[in-house]
């Protein structure tokens, strides 16, 4: 590779990550704004931290917010789990090719859509509007992000561990719990991570299948960006940020470090 | 040798391979059953609800339409509201130039926008793909993260650059390459914008994977037979990308077509999106039925490129397998 | 006693007539889809025999083997152990244990789990287990191992980690999928003899998968050659390399000579072929040909000499030219250019450092070989 090919590479990929991180970055430090002015810099300042705390209907939709991603999170992981087995174990059974299109149309398909439809079938079954709708519906479309994840894992997952197994006494569920679980565990983490924070994310489904009392973040946060852009936005913002991009590094740090681990070891096992 | 009776085997029902005769069983049932089930009445029957209530029509009442082949009167009753199904929902649709103005402006929008993405993502996604192998899972995570941090967030940050008093205007003011400051808020650009920010990422990991599984020696052959690296790049590394670069667009396109938050908060009241005007149409003028039919007709334009998207899905996993 | 080959083989139920089958595969066979992967296959394999399935890959040994282990089941016919019929049985209720090709080995367990994960699944006590893991340990010399996990050992310790996983239940018959596959070639051989004097020391039945014949020629006890779902012959090394029944077993061990003939004529201890050229063969074993019949003579390139003058006291014996010649250090091959067109392979052992007659290209040359170097073959 000559040197100007790699210097053009260079240069895209900064340009690139300043792109993706500038507007984060200056969000997050005019959170620290005195000033009430969003844009014009006033001195460093915790005051809009403060007064978020004081904001009882923000914590109140923080808490929502927490309660959904957790439950829906953890149900779509199940749910999504059966659907990656079922993607990539049983490849042949009736209605196979409607299943697997109701698991990515979710991916793609516009929110408003899915919003829209998943209310007006809470509506058509006479479900009250609230915490509980909120909650299916992201169990719904979080699902098929989680089934994608795993099913990832699933197809490249060796087989004959599962063979093996069988092969020494275990049925097939023991099999399943003791071999196939503990070995695709990461990405069935991953995958309620992943399902969590599209949960903690979304907007417009949850405000279409959200009703009165089950205000969520993003909602809240919606509201008051429609009056106009405050530091205290700005603050409630960087800790939403805090707290995921906390969560990812701690995440992939452990990871490398065990893959920074497992590769030694196996240095270590070539020379003795 | 011992003799052996060899018993004929039942060749009416040979016994299946494993796997499919595992999937009789109870437990194999239930693995398929749940999720299958939980999408058909979460997924595919809400679909068929707001087909039905778009063929109805507008009511005061709680909820805001007239029932429709409602099988409560019975099959007779079912029949006879055949008779009374309504168009005019789709009839409106095309005689208001407003709804076919923004569908067609979503597309194009969309489109755009994708093009852009992919013009900003394939740099990055190239660069990326070329980095030392040490560094490459480094460059990865972070071009992830983003993706995990909120959509929201990230439009919403958007606005306190691209404002008339924004960052944006006092840095290129403060610098003197402009003296008024420009109106990028409130307008297709900062629409543009916002789209291509917020789906980069979707467009750079699948360009990203699919350039960095690529062999490296086939652009050195093809330069050691002559070709310069301008050539090479077109004709190696860019058709060999192309999975990767349908797979991206279709990531950006289809999302973006229905796109409501963008619209919304970049584009000010100014601009026309389908999304936006399903949204409107729904909480502002609670017209149930209009905005059923918005959805549906949005569904049906999306139809092709989603089955395209469906069956690149279905390679890459039959490619992976 | 004159015997194939060089070794004198004691164990030898096969030829018993009163011994019992210890694995019978009868009349199998095994579809997928429209492919047939085993074709109404029938094979007997005794108790304590070390037997190996040799063949190309897609041949269906894999298949025989994993029909055997219940991961697959046969379309039609039976599989018999120890007198049982395998018919439904599912694997895990099996009373044999196999070795995988890519050792599949449980990543998240340490080696001692992986060996006691199959002694656990038939509720063992926990005192016994211990014991029976500590005894595998110490028979594959892993002791000091038995707390790392797969991914900290090196490739070789991998594969007895594997072994002794496969072996702890003392299964009645353990298979063994291309066991040495994933090994370098040096630490191979040292296996295949550790593998040999461990079925010595266990008294198991082996049933091992593999495509290399030389794994095959030095473990098995006998040899089944497959190809296309078929066995086209079941026989000791020996037999399979001196004795082929077919044109496919003769390619498919080692090098060979092919010559098409008919024969001429049985007299009463020899038979003479006519070659397809004119050239005049001398054999004691042709016996089974009928005069005239279209026959193959097939013979290994070490059993032909060759040498600058005719031998006076060869009964095969054909001129032509050095086409070709390598010294490969423990011996030298030649490919000598009959008269009449066929390229002849011949080796010669180097079993002194100075040749008294060397040849080198072009140079004429002679190929003689006795009556019972090679083989009549019919099919």
């Amino acid at each position: 590779m000559n040197s100007t090919w790699s210097r053009f590479n260079i240069t895209s990929i900064v340009l690139g990550f300043a792109f993706l991180y500038l507007p984060i970055v200056l969000l997050i430090v005019f959170s620290f704004n005195e000033s009430k002015l969003v844009t014009v810099w006033g001195g460093f300042s915790t005051k809009w931290y403060v007064s978020l705390f004081h904001n009882q209907g923000l914590m109140d939709a923080t808490w929502v917010t927490a309660r959904v991603g957790v439950i829906s999170a953890t149900v779509a992981t199940v749910l999504g789990t059966l659907a990656a087995i079922t993607l990539t174990r049983y490849t042949r059974f009736r209605g196979r090719v409607l299943f697997s299109g109701m698991v990515f149309a979710p991916l793609v398909m516009p929110e408003v859509i899915t919003g829209l439809s998943l209310l007006l079938l809470f509506v058509a079954v006479g479900l009250d509007r609230g915490f509980f709708t909120v909650t299916l519906a992201h169990i719904t479309f979080t699902m098929c992000f989680v089934a994608v994840v795993v099913q990832s894992r699933l197809v490249s997952f060796d087989r004959s561990l599962e063979e093996a197994a069988m092969d020494l006494g275990a049925p097939p569920v023991k099999t399943f719990f003791q071999i196939t679980l503990p070995v695709i565990l990461p990405a069935i983490i991953s995958g309620w991570m992943l399902a969590f924070t599209l949960s903690l994310d979304d907007l417009v489904i949850a405000s279409f299948s959200s009703g009165p009392g089950a205000t969520t973040l993003p909602m809240k946060i919606y509201s008051q960006v429609r009056l106009g852009v405050t530091p205290e936005i700005n603050a409630a913002c960087t800790i939403l940020i805090a707290v995921v991009a906390v969560g990812v590094i701690i995440a992939s740090i452990a990871n490398k470090r065990r893959e920074i681990q497992r590769q030694l070891d196996e240095q270590a096992a070539q020379r003795g | 040798m011992t003799n052996i009776a060899v018993t004929a085997a039942p060749l009416s029902a040979p016994p299946a391979a494993l796997p499919a005769r595992l999937a009789k069983g109870f437990v194999n049932r239930l693995v398929i059953i749940i999720p299958y089930l939980w999408l058909l009445f979460f997924f595919l029957i809400p679909f068929i609800i707001v087909f039905k209530i778009s063929l109805s029509q507008t009511a005061i009442s709680m909820p805001p339409y007239t029932p429709v082949l409602d099988f409560s009167d019975g099959i007779s009753g079912f029949l006879a509201g055949f008779r009374e199904l309504n168009f005019d929902n789709y009839t409106w649709l095309t005689q208001d130039a407003l709804y076919f103005n923004a569908y067609v402006t979503s597309l194009i929008i969309a489109a755009i926008s994708t093009m852009l993405t992919l013009i900003v993502g394939y740099p990055i996604a190239y660069g990326m793909a070329r980095a030392p192998a040490t560094i490459r899972p480094t460059l990865l995570m972070l071009v992830i993260l983003p993706f995990w941090t909120s959509f929201l967030i990230r439009v919403y940050a958007w606005i306190g650059i691209l404002k008339p008093e924004g960052l944006l205007n006092q840095l290129l003011m403060s610098l003197h390459i402009i003296s008024q400051p420009l109106v990028i808020l409130n307008t297709y650009t900062a629409i543009f914008i916002g789209i291509v920010y917020s789906y980069l990422p979707f467009m750079v990991l699948p360009l990203y994977s699919s350039l960095e599984k690529m062999d490296y020696s086939l652009v050195e052959a093809a330069e050691d037979l002559g070709c310069p690296p301008i050539g090479a790049f077109w004709k190696i590394t860019f058709p060999l990308s192309l999975p990767g670069v349908v797979a991206g667009c279709l990531l950006v396109f289809i999302p973006a077509v229905g796109e409501f938050v963008i619209p919304d908060l970049l584009g000010g009241s100014q601009t026309l999106m389908i999304g936006k005007t399903l949204w409107n149409e729904f909480f502002s003028n609670r017209d149930w039925p209009v905005s059923s039919a918005v959805a549906v007709i949005l569904l049906l334009v999306l139809t092709i490129p989603i089955m395209f998207f469906q069956q690149a899905q279905a390679k890459a996993q039959e490619q992976g397998r | 006693m004159k015997s194939l080959g060089s070794i004198r083989r004691d164990f030898a139920p096969w030829n018993d007539p009163n011994a019992k089958p210890y694995i019978q595969f009868d009349k199998v066979t095994k579809k997928f889809g429209d492919f047939t992967a085993v074709n109404n296959l029938s094979l007997t394999i005794f108790e304590r025999e070390f037997f190996a399935l040799l063949g190309a890959s897609g041949c269906g040994k894999s298949t025989l083997l994993r029909m055997l282990a219940g991961f697959e089941e046969p379309t039609a016919g039976r599989i018999l152990l120890d007198g049982q019929d395998l018919r439904g049985i599912p694997p895990y209720k099996r009373p044999v244990n196999m070795m995988f090709q890519s050792y599949a080995l449980f990543p998240h367990m340490t080696v001692e789990k992986n060996i006691a994960f199959g002694l656990k699944q038939e509720r063992m006590p926990g005192s016994d287990i211990e014991k029976r893991v500590a005894e595998m340990l110490k028979l594959v010399k892993l002791e000091q191992f038995a707390k790392r996990k797969p991914h900290q050992l090196s490739g070789g310790q991998r594969q007895r980690v594997a072994l002794a996983r496969s072996v702890a239940k003392r299964p009645k018959v353990l298979l063994l999928d291309e066991p040495l596959g994933a090994l370098d070639k040096k630490l191979r051989e040292e296996t295949q003899f550790e593998l040999m004097d461990l079925q010595q020391e266990l008294g198991l039945t082996f049933v091992v998968v593999t495509h290399d014949q030389e794994e095959a020629m030095t473990m098995a006890d006998r040899i089944a050659i497959m190809d296309k779902g078929e066995v086209m012959q079941v026989a000791t090394p020996a037999e399979i390399y001196e004795a082929p029944t077919s044109r496919f077993v003769a390619h498919f061990v080692g090098n060979v000579n092919m010559f098409e003939g008919k024969v001429a004529e049985h007299t009463a201890n020899a038979t003479r072929i006519t070659g397809a050229t004119g050239a005049e063969i001398v054999v004691d074993n042709g016996g089974k040909a009928a005069a005239g019949s279209d026959i193959v003579f097939a013979i290994r390139p070490e059993k032909i000499k060759v040498s600058s003058k005719k031998p006076a006291d060869a009964v095969n014996a054909l001129e032509g030219e050095v086409y070709d010649v390598a010294y490969l250090g423990d011996m030298t091959v030649y490919h000598i250019k009959l008269d009449d067109g066929q390229i002849v392979r011949a080796s010669a052992l180097n079993a002194s450092r100075v040749t008294e007659d060397p040849l080198t290209w072009n140079d004429r040359a002679w190929v003689s070989f006795r009556p019972d170097a090679g083989v009549v073959l019919t099919r």
